[in-house]
C-alpha cells in the first residue's frame, strides 16, 4: 500500500527503513494525518513482521520536529484536547508494544512529538555532529510532553537529567544525550546506517537506570526531590504565569510508582494546560518569534567579513557574537588596550559557549582579529560601527571610511539615540547607512532593532534584516524615531519607577510589583544594572519629542557617581554583582504599583502603534517581548491590552490620569484599538 | 641581476618578539604565525586564495602542530587546496623556508607564496627519559593489580628526571658542544674578548630602542592573548643595558673561566615573521607593491664547532658569484646568535689567511663596517626565536633598504650543527628590466 507520508523500504535482511517525508511541508511534523498514516503503516508491517523498524527523515534538516503546533491552536476545549492526545498515545503505545525491534536514526533535529516517538523506539542512535539536537521543549509553549515523553525520558535517563531536560526545554548536543543515556548511540554520519542496523540485528541490553536514579526515583525519596525541584523552577516562573512545570513535577511525584497509570494522567495533565491561557499565549510567542525569523528570509545576501568599529563593551561583543556564528571578523579600535580587552571577553564568551571543546573556541578566535589600523574595513561586507554617541566623531569616521568601503557593503550604526538621517548627510551614498540596534548583554538578548532611516535603501534594509537571521538574533524592523521600539517603550516605565522612588516608595515593593506582573526584573534593578548614566543619556534624548520628564533623582544620582551596578550603589547597593534588598520593607498601598508601571508601558506601545515605528501590532508584541522579555505568558502589550479587554484598559488609564497626572493621558491611538 | 634570479618581497610582517620567561608563553607557534600572517593578508588586494603554497620553518612544534605550516594555513582560513609543508633547517627555518619559496618561484613552479618562520621556544617540550618511558610500557602491559604494584615498587628518582628538549636543540649532538661553547671556540680562535662582546651588546640594545622610537619596525603586528593583554613592541629590550651591568654577568656555557653571558648572547624568545613572495609574473597580473626582491641565496658547510662562523661562509659565494665588494653592499644583517660569533664572522673574512684556507678567497674580503651591520638591533637586544629569525631578518632587510632609499643588502645567519645561510635582497629599482 502506498502513503502519503511514509515510505516503506525492506532490505534483504528483512530490516524495514521506515522513511517519514511528511507531503507539502518543508519539515516533518507529527500532525494527526501523520500519526493516523503511522498506525496503518504499523498495522501493516504486523502483518508480516519485518526483524526490526528503523525509522528514519528524508528531509535534509531534520529528523521530526514535534507534534503539529497549528493543531494546538484550534483546539478548544478539554475533549478536543483528549481526543488529540489519545491519538499520541495510542500511537506511540503501538511503536513501543510493536513485537520487533525498532529504532529511531536519528540526524537534524529532533523535538517535542519527534523525540517522543524516538523514546517509544527500543533504540536511538544519532548522529554526531553540532545540528543534530534532541529535546522536550514543550515547557516554552506552557505545556509538557504529552505523548508518553515525560514517562519514557524519566526511565530512560532517570528523574534527575531527564525532569531537568524538560522543565528547562533545553536542545541537547550529542554527547550530552549519550551521556543522559536518552540515546543509545552517538556516531558520525558515515556510521550511522550500519549503528541502526547493528541495534536491530544484535538487540544490545538496554542500560538499566542506576542505582541513585533508583534511589530518586522511590516513592519515599520523590517528594524532597520534588520539593527542591519546585523551589528552583519557582525562582525563575512564578505558578499562577505559568503552571506547566509545577504540573509535571507533580505528575512525576504522584504516579512514577505506577507508569501506565502516568501515562494517562500525562494526557490529563496536558490536556488541562494546552486551552489554559499560558499556554495559548506561549504559542502565540512561538509564532512571533517565527514571524520575526521570516522577517530577514527575504535576501540572498551572503555576507562572509564582518569589521566592527569601536571595541568598547557594545562593540567588542558584537564582534565576538559575529566571529562566534562563524563570520570572519575583525574588530577595530585605536587603542590596542582596548583591543586587548576585547579579545579577553571574547574568549570569555567562547568558552562559556564551546565549554570543553577547545577546537571550536579556537576557531572561532581565529576567526576574530583584533585590528587597530582598520584594514579589514576594505573587505567588509557590513561593517558595524559602534564608537560612542557622537554626530561629529561618528561623521568623521564614516567620511573616512566610505570611499574604502566594497561595492554594496552596508555601513550599520548601532547608535541608540542619533537619528539616521543626520549620520547619514555626510555619506555620498546615505542609502546604505542603516541602524542594527543590539541589546546588552549581546550574547544574551535574542532581538536586534534593524532601524530604517529616511534614507536607508530597500535592499540595504533587506540584506540587513538578513544578516540579523544569519547571526542568529531576531531582527525587528522599526523606524528611525527617537528610542527606536524597544527603549522607547522601556522608558517610561523605567521613569515611572524612578518617579515612585521619589514619592519614598520602597524600590523593593516597586520592583516586586512589576516581577508579580511576569516581568523577569524589576524596573529599579534594570536601571542599576544598565547604569543610570545611560538611562540618563537615553531617557534625555526621549525627553526631547516625548511626553516624559527626568525625575529630579536620576540627575543627582549620576551627578554623585551612584550609578547602579558598575559602581557598586545606584538605588541599590551591590554587593558581588547582586542587589542587596531589604525584605523587611512595609508599604501597604501597593495596589496601583503595578498599574502605574505597565500602564505607562501600554500606553507607549499605543503610540508607537500609531506612529507606525513597527507595521503592526504583532511586531510591537515581538519587540517588547524579545527586547525587554516583557511577562511572555501574557502575550505582549498590545494582545495584553485586547485580552483584559480595550474600554476596561483604556477606563483604567483614565483614572490613572485623573490620580497621577496627564503623562498617563491615553494616547489617542486607544480610540482605534 | 638576470631576470631569472628574481623573486620579489610583496609585503611582510612579523610579531614582537616575546622573551621566554621560564614558563609557556601565552603563544604557540602556530598561534604566533597566525597573528603575523592573518593582517599581512588582509592588507592584501588580490584574493588571497590564489596563494600557491605555504613554507613554513619552524624547528619545535608541539605534539598538535606537527606538519605545522599546513595547520597554520587551515587556521589562517586559507582554501583547502593550497598546500602546504613545513621545513627545518635549525636556527635557518625561517630562511629556508623563504629559500624554498624562493626557488620554486624560479622554477615556475610557484608564482605566490605565503612563507616564513615561527618558534615558540617556551613551549619546547618537556620530556620523560628512557627510564620511564621504559618502565611506563611495563605498566601498561602489566594484567594484574599484584604486577601493577610490584611495578610501583620499582619507581626510581631517576626516572623522573626530565630531558628538557630546548636544552638538547642547542647543543650539538655529533661533536658535544653546546651553542654557547662554538661561541667560545670562535671567541678562542680570533682572540675576541669579553670587553668586545659586551660592547656590541650593549649597542645592539642601543640600536632597538632607537629603532623603537623612531618608528622604524611597522613590520610588527601586536599580539593579543585571552588573558585581555596586547603586546606591541620586542619586551626583550634593555635600555638600561650598559658596560658595566653587563659585566656583573657569570659566564654561562664555560663556567668560570669563559666569557659568552646570557646577556651577550641570543635571548630565548617567541615570535614569527611571515612574508609573501611572488613571480614576476603574478607581480604584473596582480599589480602586486613590491617591497624588495630576493637575488641570490646560499647554504655552506663548515667546522660545527664553530657553526657561528656560517655567515662568512655562506656570504662569501654570494659576494663571489656577483662580483660584490664589501662596498657595493649597503646594509648587513648578521643574526646576533652569540656576540662573539659575529665578531668572528668580521675577524674571519679581515683574515686573509683564513679566506684563503676556508673560503677560496685570493684575499681578505675586508671589514663590514659596525654602522652597517644589524643597524635596528638583533638578537642580542630583540631575541632570536629560532624558527623564526631567519624570516626576520629577511624581512626586516627588505624594510632598511627602503626606509633608507638603499640598493643592496645581505641578510645571513648561522646555523647549529655547523652550516650558514645566507640570502641578497635589492630595492627594486629597476623593474625596468624586468
Amino acid at each position: 500500500m502506498a502513503y502519503k507520508h511514509w515510505k516503506i523500504e525492506r532490505d534483504d535482511e528483512n530490516i524495514c527503513w521506515l522513511h517519514l517525508d511528511v507531503a507539502d511541508s518543508s519539515t516533518n511534523v507529527l500532525s494527526a494525518a501523520v500519526l493516523d498514516e503511522l498506525n496503518d503503516v504499523l498495522n501493516e508491517q504486523a502483518q508480516s513482521l519485518p526483524k526490526g523498524i528503523v525509522f528514519v527523515s528524508d528531509k535534509k534538516n531534520g529528523f521530526i520536529a514535534g507534534a503539529d503546533i497549528n493543531e494546538f491552536t484550534v483546539v478548544k476545549n478539554h475533549d478536543e484536547a483528549m481526543v488529540m492526545l489519545n491519538r499520541g498515545h495510542d500511537i506511540m503505545n503501538k511503536v513501543e508494544s510493536m513485537p520487533c525491534t525498532t529504532v529511531a536514526m536519528i540526524k537534524g533535529f529532533c523535538l517535542g512529538g519527534g523525540m517522543e516517538l524516538a523514546l517509544a523506539c527500543n533504540y536511538r542512535v544519532m548522529c554526531d555532529e553540532p545540528s543534530t539536537r534532541i529535546g522536550l521543549p514543550e515547557i516554552k509553549l506552557g505545556i509538557h510532553p504529552g505523548y508518553g515523553g515525560s514517562v519514557r525520558s524519566i526511565l530512560k535517563a532517570g528523574p534527575v537529567a531527564a525532569m531537568n531536560a524538560m522543565l528547562t526545554g533545553r536542545m541537547l548536543q550529542g554527547r550530552q544525550a549519550k551521556r543522559m543515556n536518552l540515546v543509545d548511540d552517538l556516531v558520525a554520519e558515515r556510521q550511522l546506517k550500519r549503528a541502526a542496523r547493528f541495534f536491530v540485528v544484535n538487540k544490545p541490553r538496554p542500560k538499566d537506570l542506576g542505582l541513585k536514579d533508583k534511589i530518586m526515583n522511590h516513592r519515599l525519596v520523590r517528594p524532597f526531590i520534588a520539593k527542591q525541584m519546585r523551589k528552583q523552577v519557582s525562582a525563575k516562573a512564578h505558578k499562577d504565569h505559568y503552571p506547566a512545570p509545577y504540573k509535571l513535577i507533580s505528575l512525576w511525584q504522584k504516579h512514577m510508582d505506577n507508569p501506565r497509570r502516568m501515562l494517562k494522567e500525562e494526557a490529563e495533565s496536558v490536556a488541562g494546560l494546552v486551552t489554559d491561557y499560558t499556554a495559548r499565549n506561549l504559542v502565540r510567542v512561538f509564532f512571533l518569534q517565527e514571524k520575526l525569523k521570516s522577517q530577514g528570509k527575504k535576501s540572498a545576501f551572503n555576507p562572509e567579513h564582518i569589521h566592527v568599529i569601536g571595541g568598547g563593551i557594545m562593540g567588542g561583543d558584537i564582534a565576538a557574537w559575529c566571529a562566534l556564528r562563524g563570520f570572519k571578523v575583525t574588530v577595530q579600535d585605536r587603542d590596542p588596550g582596548v583591543l586587548a580587552a576585547t579579545m579577553k571577553r571574547s574568549n570569555d564568551m567562547f568558552r562559556k559557549k564551546f565549554k570543553k571543546d577547545k577546537r571550536s573556541i579556537r576557531n572561532a578566535l581565529d576567526r576574530l582579529m583584533p585590528d587597530h589600523k582598520g584594514i579589514g574595513v576594505k573587505h567588509a561586507d557590513i561593517i558595524i560601527e559602534a564608537i560612542f554617541e557622537d554626530k561629529d566623531v561618528k561623521q568623521t569616521l564614516y567620511k573616512t571610511i566610505e570611499p574604502q568601503m566594497k561595492e554594496g557593503a552596508l555601513l550599520a550604526t548601532n547608535t541608540s539615540s542619533i537619528p539616521l538621517e543626520q549620520l547619514a548627510s555626510c555619506l555620498n551614498d546615505p542609502g546604505r547607512l542603516v541602524g542594527v540596534h543590539f541589546f546588552n548583554p549581546v550574547a544574551l538578548m535574542p532581538l536586534v532593532e534593524i532601524v530604517r532611516g529616511d534614507n536607508t535603501s530597500d535592499e540595504v534594509m533587506k540584506k540587513a534584516l538578513a544578516f540579523g537571521r544569519q547571526i542568529d538574533k531576531l531582527p525587528l524592523a522599526v523606524k528611525s524615531t527617537p528610542g527606536f521600539l524597544v527603549n522607547r517603550i522601556l522608558m517610561p516605565y523605567l521613569l515611572e519607577a524612578v518617579e515612585m522612588v521619589e514619592e519614598g516608595i520602597p524600590a523593593e515593593k516597586i520592583d516586586q510589583a512589576a516581577l508579580n506582573f511576569g516581568m523577569p526584573m524589576g524596573p529599579i534593578e534594570l536601571a542599576d544594572t544598565v547604569g543610570l548614566d545611560v538611562c540618563r543619556s537615553v531617557a534625555k534624548i526621549l525627553s526631547e519629542t516625548m511626553n516624559v520628564s527626568l525625575p529630579a533623582k536620576m540627575d543627582t544620582m549620576v551627578n554623585n557617581k551612584k550609578l547602579g551596578k558598575k559602581s557598586a550603589e545606584g538605588f541599590y547597593k551591590w554587593v558581588k554583582g547582586k542587589p542587596v534588598k531589604d525584605k523587611n520593607v512595609s508599604y501597604t498601598n501597593t495596589k496601583d504599583l503595578e498599574d502605574r508601571l505597565i500602564f505607562r508601558l501600554l500606553n507607549e506601545a499605543a503610540a508607537c502603534l500609531r506612529e507606525k515605528v513597527v507595521d503592526d501590532e504583532e511586531l510591537i508584541d515581538a519587540g517588547v517581548i524579545f527586547g525587554t522579555g516583557f511577562a511572555p505568558f501574557r502575550g505582549g502589550p498590545m494582545h495584553h491590552i485586547h485580552a483584559e479587554g480595550v474600554d476596561a484598559m483604556k477606563s483604567r488609564l483614565e483614572s490613572l490620569a485623573s490620580l497621577y497626572g496627564e503623562r498617563f493621558n491615553s494616547d489617542q491611538q486607544w480610540a482605534s484599538l | 641581476m638576470s631576470k631569472s634570479k628574481t623573486a620579489y618581497i610583496v609585503d611582510g610582517s612579523r610579531t614582537p618578539f616575546l622573551k621566554a620567561r621560564g614558563k609557556p608563553g601565552p603563544f604557540l607557534a602556530s598561534d604566533l604565525a597566525i597573528s603575523a600572517a592573518r593582517p599581512l593578508l588582509l592588507r592584501q588586494n588580490f584574493p588571497v586564495n590564489n596563494i600557491d603554497e605555504v613554507i613554513v620553518g619552524c624547528i619545535m612544534p608541539t605534539e598538535n602542530e606537527v606538519n605545522i605550516a599546513r595547520v597554520i594555513a587551515l587556521r589562517l582560513g586559507l582554501a583547502e587546496n593550497i598546500p602546504a609543508w613545513t621545513v627545518q633547517r635549525n636556527c635557518a627555518s625561517g630562511m629556508q623556508a623563504l629559500d624554498c619559496a624562493y626557488r620554486n618561484i624560479l622554477s615556475g613552479q610557484s608564482d605566490i607564496v605565503l612563507a616564513g618562520g615561527t618558534e615558540s621556544m617556551s613551549h619546547a617540550p618537556v620530556l620523560f627519559n628512557d627510564l620511564m618511558v621504559n618502565w611506563l610500557s611495563l605498566f601498561m602491559a602489566a594484567k594484574t593489580t599484584g604486577q601493577k604494584l610490584q611495578l610501583i615498587t620499582k619507581i626510581r628518582p631517576s626516572y623522573f628526571k626530565p630531558i628538557i628538549a630546548l636544552l638538547c636543540g642547542l647543543s650539538d649532538p655529533v661533536v658535544g658542544m653546546s651553542m654557547g661553547q662554538t661561541a667560545e671556540q670562535i671567541a678562542f680562535r680570533f682572540g675576541i674578548t669579553r670587553e668586545q662582546m659586551d660592547e656590541f651588546s650593549v649597542a645592539s640594545h642601543q640600536r632597538l630602542a632607537a629603532a623603537q622610537d623612531n618608528g622604524k619596525l611597522d613590520e610588527i603586528e601586536a599580539l593579543y592573548d585571552n588573558m585581555g593583554n596586547a603586546f606591541e613592541h620586542d619586551d626583550g629590550l634593555r635600555r638600561d643595558s650598559s658596560m658595566a651591568n653587563l659585566a656583573k654577568l657569570k659566564p654561562y656555557f664555560d663556567r668560570k673561566y669563559g666569557m659568552v653571558t646570557p646577556a651577550n648572547s641570543a635571548q630565548i624568545t617567541d615570535g614569527a615573521a611571515m612574508l609573501l613572495l611572488a613571480s614576476a609574473k603574478a607581480v604584473k597580473k596582480y599589480n602586486l607593491p613590491v617591497l624588495a626582491k630576493i637575488t641570490d641565496s646560499q647554504w655552506s658547510g663548515l667546522d660545527p664547532k664553530e657553526m657561528g662562523l656560517g655567515p662568512a661562509y655562506a656570504m662569501a659565494p654570494i659576494m663571489k658569484r656577483n662580483k660584490l665588494k664589501i662596498d657595493d653592499v649597503d646594509y648587513w644583517e648578521i643574526n646576533e646568535a652569540f656576540a662573539g660569533q659575529v665578531l668572528g664572522c668580521i675577524e674571519a673574512w679581515k683574515d686573509k689567511d683564513y679566506c684563503k684556507q676556508f673560503l677560496d678567497q685570493k684575499t681578505a674580503f675586508g671589514e663590514i663596517p659596525h654602522e652597517k651591520l644589524n643597524i635596528d638591533g638583533g638578537g642580542i637586544s630583540l631575541g632570536h626565536p629560532v624558527g623564526a629569525s631567519g624570516a626576520r631578518i629577511v624581512l626586516h632587510m627588505a624594510n632598511i633598504l627602503k626606509q633608507n632609499n638603499a640598493k643592496r643588502g645581505i641578510a645571513s645567519l648561522c646555523i647549529g650543527g655547523g652550516q650558514g645561510g645566507a640570502m641578497m635582497i635589492e630595492a627594486n629599482d629597476s623593474a625596468a628590466e624586468e
